[in-house]
Order: structure tokens, then C-alpha cells, then sequence
């Protein structure tokens, strides 16, 4: 059986909106290292794939789209990518996958400080681009303006790619830039050559000469090409245009299918964006489903405990991905049924936080390990090499073996 | 009157000539490793911080990516993060450039450090005005450079007032009352000349509320910023008296902003190299200066400062007897010649050269790669304390000339002189850089004590 690939979205005290309510929560201690610190060594210690960690350039609000005035829910977060890079040194295997905001950020930065992680966390490094949502949020920076989506847009996937249409062509350019920054070094540039006092071979650092529509970047990077030549790219997806996004620039995608059936419809329009694109077919991106889950191992417990929180909290909680209620076996059915849609692994939204962590290193991967369908000790160093990705040659590496240096 | 206390700062060094990657201890630049043992050198000889100098573009010479200097360095605060993990005490300094970024990303991103290392982070706020950088940014290099310091002190002020935007107690977290946060925290508007923006902040303060600040330039203006609004000022004035004379001029510009003297250290960037005699010192002194200026660069240096190609000329002769071509940049993203201006900078070389009968590369060497101390662990310990107790300065940020061994010997062999000396302390007495460095608690503008 080909194992599937395990990761954890991780993000305040949980997804649930009431999470930080629960007896076993810290959510006093959301700001500090040590709380992130133990929730990711308990994934390492589940020998999951990787973690990803949300960010947003505002306060956390409970609309898509808006503000809020809310006091009652998790509000304040950390940087992701410093995050990340604080709980590098403390892991050895997993994966750490922090969200940027590409439309507010300088595509430069973002470059630098991917690189710099992969290179603290010795080839673990991931990236999740994400454009705004919140037309608010631009006021942060006084820059430009986004579009105001409504709440009708908010109701259909589809209105809101059509609605952002615009920055999700930004985002295309940013990863497009990050992406050739990454490689504007060749591995070998550093040559210490003591005979000439050279430092560098300068015929290996490229200028990218990036011009786009929305804005260009000279290069090369200040920082050398990180271990994995290109970090993990992972983009979340809800529709055509994020779907052409992921499958132009991304070496993961995650998708939010209701149903088995779902996945299936999903997985097909995204390998029609991917035929769109362009991209070699032998250019592996792989797929993960999106799903919330809260675990308890006693049969109704856990939709029982989400239906408290739900009571708590004043509303029913949903979200853009799918609510699982069970027990770990039940999700490890699940799990392995859709499977067979063609999906390569699973980013767990754990419900509430530390709970539904400890269910899934604890109860779900011991169980899918005794039905053969998870890695029983982590058989890779790097997260690319973890997710079965080959590392890059560099672009200009194999343009020069091809004998023209762009 | 009590004896001063010396607050000591280490930098792992990168894109300066002085950087001798050429030796056979030298590691890698770019490694983790690398950082996180200078980092953890610095907090075993108790040092108040650790600090990353920042460089948004490879410095290019006659049209070309300069290849002879260490090239190649990781984002600061990204690498400060994460030895924010490998350490407890020391404080973690970053640069970040004020022209190509945005008040709220880099207040969050500094809070953020604050949060991680539990009250040790340090900004050190830069100006950059330069096109040649701003080719890598979206936004270009669009500032003049009469704009670059009021366009930075309204950026930290911005960023201070998003730390303020969260009172004490904003943060609540209380599951009993189900109250996360109080209402409104986090609401912020500034109205100003190069900033309008308004909205929530994402992140409260810190353990340090406002985290420290740093200010690098020497110029009036940059003193004056720094004598505004930072705690600690690197200098350039690494001889007893024009350091004096500097640290005079910054302390007299802090009354007129309500701040005594004591509330801004000045910290000249040094080096140092030890011998068990003097003449061994001296000895080894002179063989790292010529690991420093290779004939190489030694040549480019001249170019960079004539301002046309000198390939010709050989490295061990004259200077050379063609003047320097006025306006012409052949080095980019290089300062070395900015605060004494062209035209003062090779009239200042040609004359050193000719009194002292120096090739190119003695000249370069003479000017360029002099090391602040030299001599025996003693003599060097008495020079700095020397140095601070006449009011030369508060203390130093050491830059080593070896990554990352270099700050080895000053840590096993000055630093427990000076801790004898009662000058450095034993141990850490405080959690927090603002601690270290002895300053007060942060101003919080929304101070609810306030009557």
C-alpha cells in the first residue's frame, strides 16, 4: 500500500473557534515559544510530514472578509516565519510550512527569509503564499487598495477567485520571483579560491532580471541557494484560479473536498488547471486534502465535545474545509477511502489544541501503521525528501550544461 | 564615582574585506552552525547582545557581482529567530532597513522576535536611499537622500506607536470570563508625512514592550536620530579621542529630548587581535592584515575610491599617478568612502601614502584593516577599560575576523579580565536586553498610570 502523507495545520488553540475555552488549552501562552515548541514535537514525534502555521498581515477576524469586534475568540498572533525559524533548531524531521502574505509583502523578503529558514532547519523549509481576503488589511500599509469582497462573494469559491482575480495574477509573479531568487545562486557559487582571492565564481550568481506586470525585481538573492535548491511551495485551493495558481507554481496543493465524490470533482478541475498551465507532467505536485477533525477514541465522544464547544461558542461551527467527528479508526477509514481518489496525504485541523494533536500522533497514526499506510520512522532529512520530491537541478545550472545561459 | 560597567556586542561579520575566509579554521557564512556558535560564545562571555548588519543587494564592482569578499548572508531576523532557541540570556539584535519596508510588517516581525526570545530582541534601524537596491524591491529606490531620516524616525515612530496599540492588560486570555482580548486592542491611526494607516494590530508587545533600538549612522542627522529615539548608537570613533569628542557631542543632544545620559549607549565597532607578548601580537596583527588586504583587493579598494579600473597598476608599487575620475561609481552597494566624501578620501590616502612611503596595498592596509586592540589579553583589557572609563564610550560590538571561531580568544582570555576588573558581569542579572543594557522600562505612551 502506498503510504499516505500526514500533516497538521497548526493555529491558536485549535480551529474551533472556542478551543481556547477547553480545560486542557494555553491560551495565556499562545505568544510564547514554548507552547509552539511542544505542540511540534509531539507531530515529530508522530512522524507527520509537516506542520503549517497561519498567518494574516491583521487580527484574526471571524469573517472571511471583515474586521470584527470580537473579544471572545483567539486574537493576536506570531510571525509564521520566525516561528517557524524558532522551532527549527528544536526538530530534526518535520517539515515547517509557514503562510506569507504575498499582496502587502516585498517579494525580495519573502525570498531571503524562505531561504534563511531552509537554511536554519538544514532543508525543512516550506512556504505557503497566501494573497488578502481582507480589502481592510490594506490599510494597514497605506500602499494601494484591494477588493471588497461581500458577503455574497463569500458564499461561492468561485465569485471570490473571480472577485481577486487580480492579486492571485500578483501572486503568480511573487512565487514566480521567489522561485528564481532561490536559484539565482548555483550550489557551487562559493568557491574560497585562495590562488586568485576569490571568493565567489561570479559567472555563478545571476542577475533575474524579473519584469512582470505588477512589478520587477533585478536579483540575485543576498542569500545563497537554501539546501533544497527550492523550498516546499504550498498553496491552498478553493477554485479555478487559485487551482491555475497552485498548478503553475506549487509543489503541494491543498484542497477542500466534502465527500469522496467531491475529491474526485476537485482533483479532476485541478489537473485540468494543471494541463492549462503548461507544466511537464513529470513534475510532481502533490495533493492533500483539507479537513478538520476533532478525535476522541470512545464512539460519539468527539462530535458530543465539538457540539459543547459549539453551545459555548453560540453558533454552529463550519469551515472551508470538511468537519470530521470520530474516532481515530473512523478517521483512518476515511482516510484510506479517499485515498483512492488520487490523493497523496492529509492536513489535519486539529479541533482543538492539544486534544486532537495527541489523538492524531497518538491514535490515528498508530492505526493507519498497523494497516500499512504510514511510515513507521521518518526515512528522510529534508522536506522535499519526505514528500518524495526530487531537489531541482538549478535553472542555470542546466541551461549551462544545455549550453545557453539565460 | 562608581566604576562604568562595559556593555559588550558581537557580530558575526560578513561582506567586509576583513572577513579572512581564507583561513584554515574559517567555516561556512551561511550554515546555522555558524551562527549559533558566535551567538553562544557571546552568552558565555555574558555579552549584552548579538547582532546581524543587513545588505539588500550584492555589491557589484566594474559592472559585476564582487567576488573577492565574503558574498552571501541569511535574513537577520529569520536566523535571530532561531537562535532565539539555542540561547537563554544574550540579547538578539537585527537589521532592518526602514526604506524598503513597512512600519507594520517590521513591528510585527520585532515583536515577534520579542515574544520568541522572551524580551532579548534588538533593532537596529537603517536608511538606504539607493536605487541600485532598490532594484530588488517593488516599491524602488524612490527616496532622496534628504528624505531618508525623517522618512526613518517616522517609521520607528509609527512602529512604536502598533506596540503601544496594545495596552497592559489587553491580552487577557481569561476562559473563566471567556474574555480573549479587551475591546478595541490593537486599534491603531497614524496620519503623518511619509505614513497614513490605521486598522488592528496582529501582535501584542513583547516581554520588553518596545524592544530595544539600535541607530548606526554618525552623521549630525543620524546622532540626532539616535538622540531622539534609540538606546544604543554604534559609532565609528574607535581612537581615544576622536571618541571622546563623538561621545561628548551624542550625550549633550539627549537633554533637549527630556532623556539622560545614561539612556543612550554609544558602541564603537572594533576588533581585536592578542598575542602572549606584544611583539607576538603585533606580529600576528600584521599577518592578518595581509590575509585581509590581498593584492587583489587592495586594487579594488583603489579602484573604488578613484573611480576608474586600475588593473594596470601594480599592488605593491606607488599609487597611482592618474587622478580619480569625479561621479564615477565603479563599486555599488559600498560605503566605505561615504562619510569623508571622495575627493577627502584620496586626498587623505595620497597623503598618508607619501609620508609613509606606502605601496597601494600597505596603503590600503594602513587604512582599512587596523585593528582597534592589539596586544596581550591584559594590555587589551586595560585598552577597553580604558576607553569607557574616560568616556570614549559605553562598551564595543566586537567583529570578528574569523567566522565563527574568532571571538574565542577575547571570550576565554580578555573577558574574564575584565569580570576580575569588575567592569563585565559574572553573571546575567537581569532576563531582558533592556535589562542588560540598563536601561529603564519602555515609555508606553497609553500608560493607563498616566494621570
Amino acid at each position: 500500500m502506498t503510504h499516505l502523507h500526514l500533516a497538521v495545520a497548526l493555529d491558536g488553540a485549535g480551529w474551533h473557534p472556542a478551543a481556547w475555552r477547553e480545560p486542557d488549552a494555553r491560551p495565556a501562552e499562545i505568544l510564547t515559544a514554548r507552547y509552539w515548541a511542544d505542540l511540534v514535537t509531539e507531530a515529530e514525534r508522530g512522524l507527520l510530514d509537516f506542520v503549517t502555521f497561519e498567518d494574516t498581515l491583521g487580527l484574526q477576524t471571524s469573517a472571511f472578509h471583515l474586521p470584527d469586534d470580537r473579544t471572545d475568540h483567539v486574537r493576536g498572533r506570531l510571525d509564521a516565519v520566525l516561528l517557524s525559524a524558532a522551532l527549527a533548531p528544536l526538530t530534526s524531521h518535520i517539515g515547517l510550512v509557514p503562510t506569507t502574505n504575498v499582496t502587502h509583502t516585498e517579494p525580495f523578503h519573502l525570498a531571503i527569509g524562505i531561504a534563511s529558514l531552509d537554511h536554519a532547519s538544514l532543508g525543512r523549509a516550506g512556504w505557503r503564499p497566501q494573497i488578502t481576503s481582507r480589502a481592510a488589511d490594506a490599510a494597514h500599509f497605506g500602499r494601494r487598495t484591494t477588493p471588497q469582497l461581500t458577503d455574497e462573494d463569500v458564499r461561492d469559491s468561485e465569485l471570490i477567485a473571480a472577485r481577486l482575480r487580480e492579486l492571485f495574477d500578483e501572486a503568480h509573479e511573487v512565487v514566480e520571483v521567489v522561485r528564481r531568487l532561490w536559484d539565482s545562486w548555483e550550489d557551487d557559487a562559493e568557491i574560497r579560491d585562495a590562488q586568485t582571492g576569490r571568493y565567489l565564481d561570479r559567472d555563478k550568481v545571476h542577475h533575474i532580471d524579473f519584469v512582470g506586470a505588477h512589478f520587477s525585481v533585478r536579483g540575485p538573492s543576498i542569500t545563497p541557494r537554501p539546501p533544497q535548491g527550492q523550498p516546499v511551495v504550498a498553496v491552498l485551493a478553493h477554485a479555478g484560479t487559485p487551482y491555475e495558481l497552485a498548478a503553475a507554481g506549487a509543489d503541494v496543493v491543498f484542497v477542500t473536498p466534502q465527500s469522496r465524490a467531491d475529491a474526485v470533482t476537485r482533483l479532476g478541475e485541478f489537473e485540468q488547471a494543471r494541463q492549462r498551465s503548461g507544466r511537464p507532467a513529470g513534475d510532481p505536485i502533490r495533493a492533500f486534502a483539507d479537513l478538520v477533525v476533532f478525535l476522541d477514541d470512545e464512539p460519539g465522544r468527539a462530535a458530543g465535545r465539538k457540539h459543547r464547544l459549539d453551545e459555548l461558542d453560540g453558533s454552529v461551527f463550519g469551515s472551508d474545509a470538511a468537519v470530521f467527528t470520530g474516532t481515530p479508526g473512523e478517521l483512518a477509514d476515511l482516510l484510506l477511502e479517499w485515498q483512492g481518489t488520487g490523493l497523496d496525504g492529509f492536513r489535519l485541523r486539529p479541533g482543538t489544541l492539544p486534544h486532537d494533536l495527541a489523538a492524531i500522533t497518538g491514535g490515528l497514526v498508530p492505526e493507519l501503521q498497523r494497516r500499512g499506510a504510514f511510515r513507521t520512522a521518518y526515512g528522510a532529512d529534508t522536506l522535499r525528501g519526505l514528500l518524495g520530491l526530487p531537489r531541482p537541478a538549478n535553472r542555470h545550472a542546466r541551461a549551462g550544461a544545455a549550453g545557453a545561459v539565460r | 564615582m562608581p566604576v562604568k560597567q562595559i556593555h559588550l556586542a558581537a557580530q558575526l561579520p560578513s561582506v567586509q574585506h576583513t572577513v579572512i575566509w581564507s583561513d584554515p579554521h574559517a567555516g561556512s557564512q551561511i550554515a546555522f552552525d555558524s551562527f549559533a556558535r558566535l551567538a553562544r560564545t557571546a552568552e558565555r562571555g555574558k555579552f549584552d547582545f548579538f547582532f546581524l548588519s543587513e545588505g539588500l543587494r550584492l555589491r557589484e564592482h566594474k559592472g559585476r557581482v564582487h567576488d573577492l569578499d565574503v558574498a552571501g548572508r541569511p535574513e537577520a531576523l529569520t536566523v535571530l529567530g532561531a537562535l532565539s532557541a539555542v540561547t537563554t540570556h544574550i540579547g538578539l539584535a537585527a537589521t532592518v532597513n526602514s526604506t524598503f519596508n513597512e512600519p507594520y510588517d517590521v513591528a510585527r516581525r520585532v515583536a515577534t522576535l520579542d515574544h520568541l526570545s522572551g524580551g532579548r530582541a534588538a533593532w537596529n534601524v537603517v536608511t538606504s536611499y539607493d536605487a541600485f537596491t532598490g532594484e530588488n524591491f517593488r516599491r524602488g529606490g524612490f527616496l532622496d537622500e534628504a528624505d531618508r531620516y525623517t522618512r526613518a524616525a517616522e517609521f520607528l515612530h509609527t512602529a512604536q506607536e502598533l506596540w503601544d496599540s496594545w495596552r497592559p492588560g489587553d491580552f487577557r486570555a481569561d476562559a473563566a470570563s471567556g474574555e480573549f482580548i479587551r475591546a478595541g486592542a490593537g486599534r491603531f491611526a497614524h496620519r503623518g508625512q511619509h505614513f497614513d494607516i490605521s486598522g488592528r494590530f496582529s501582535t501584542p508587545p513583547g516581554p520588553q514592550g518596545r524592544p530595544v533600538i539600535i541607530q548606526a549612522g554618525d552623521s549630525a542627522e543620524g546622532r540626532e536620530f539616535a538622540a531622539a529615539d534609540a538606546d544604543v548608537i554604534f559609532s565609528r570613533h574607535s581612537d581615544l579621542a576622536s571618541g571622546r569628542a563623538a561621545y561628548r557631542d551624542v550625550k549633550a543632544r539627549l537633554a533637549k529630548y527630556g532623556r539622560a545620559p545614561e539612556d543612550l549607549k554609544i558602541i564603537p565597532s572594533v576588533s581585536y587581535v592578542l598575542g602572549d607578548t606584544p611583539a607576538e601580537a603585533a606580529e600576528r596583527a600584521e599577518e592578518v592584515a595581509r590575509a585581509q588586504v590581498g593584492p587583489e583587493t587592495a586594487l579594488m579598494l583603489m579602484e573604488a575610491a578613484w573611480g576608474r579600473d586600475l588593473s594596470g597598476y601594480d599592488p605593491d608599487g606607488p599609487l597611482p599617478d592618474v587622478d580619480p575620475v569625479p561621479e564615477s561609481v565603479v563599486t555599488k552597494g559600498h560605503n566605505l568612502y561615504r562619510s569623508r566624501g571622495r575627493d577627502e578620501t584620496v586626498r587623505h590616502w595620497r597623503k598618508i601614502a607619501e609620508e609613509g612611503g606606502l605601496s597601494i596595498r600597505e596603503l590600503i592596509t594602513e587604512v582599512t584593516a587596523r585593528p582597534t586592540f592589539v596586544g596581550t589579553p591584559r594590555q587589551v583589557a586595560d585598552a577597553m577599560n580604558e576607553f569607557v572609563q574616560s568616556d570614549a564610550a559605553d562598551g564595543f560590538v566586537f567583529s570578528p575576523n574569523v567566522v565563527p571561531g574568532g571571538l574565542d580568544e577575547l571570550v576565554d582570555r580578555v573577558v574574564p579580565l575584565l569580570q576580575e576588573m569588575g567592569v563585565h558581569r559574572a553573571e546575567y542579572t537581569g532576563g531582558t536586553l533592556r535589562d542588560h543594557l540598563g536601561l529603564r522600562p519602555a515609555r508606553h505612551h497609553h500608560s493607563e498610570e498616566t494621570p
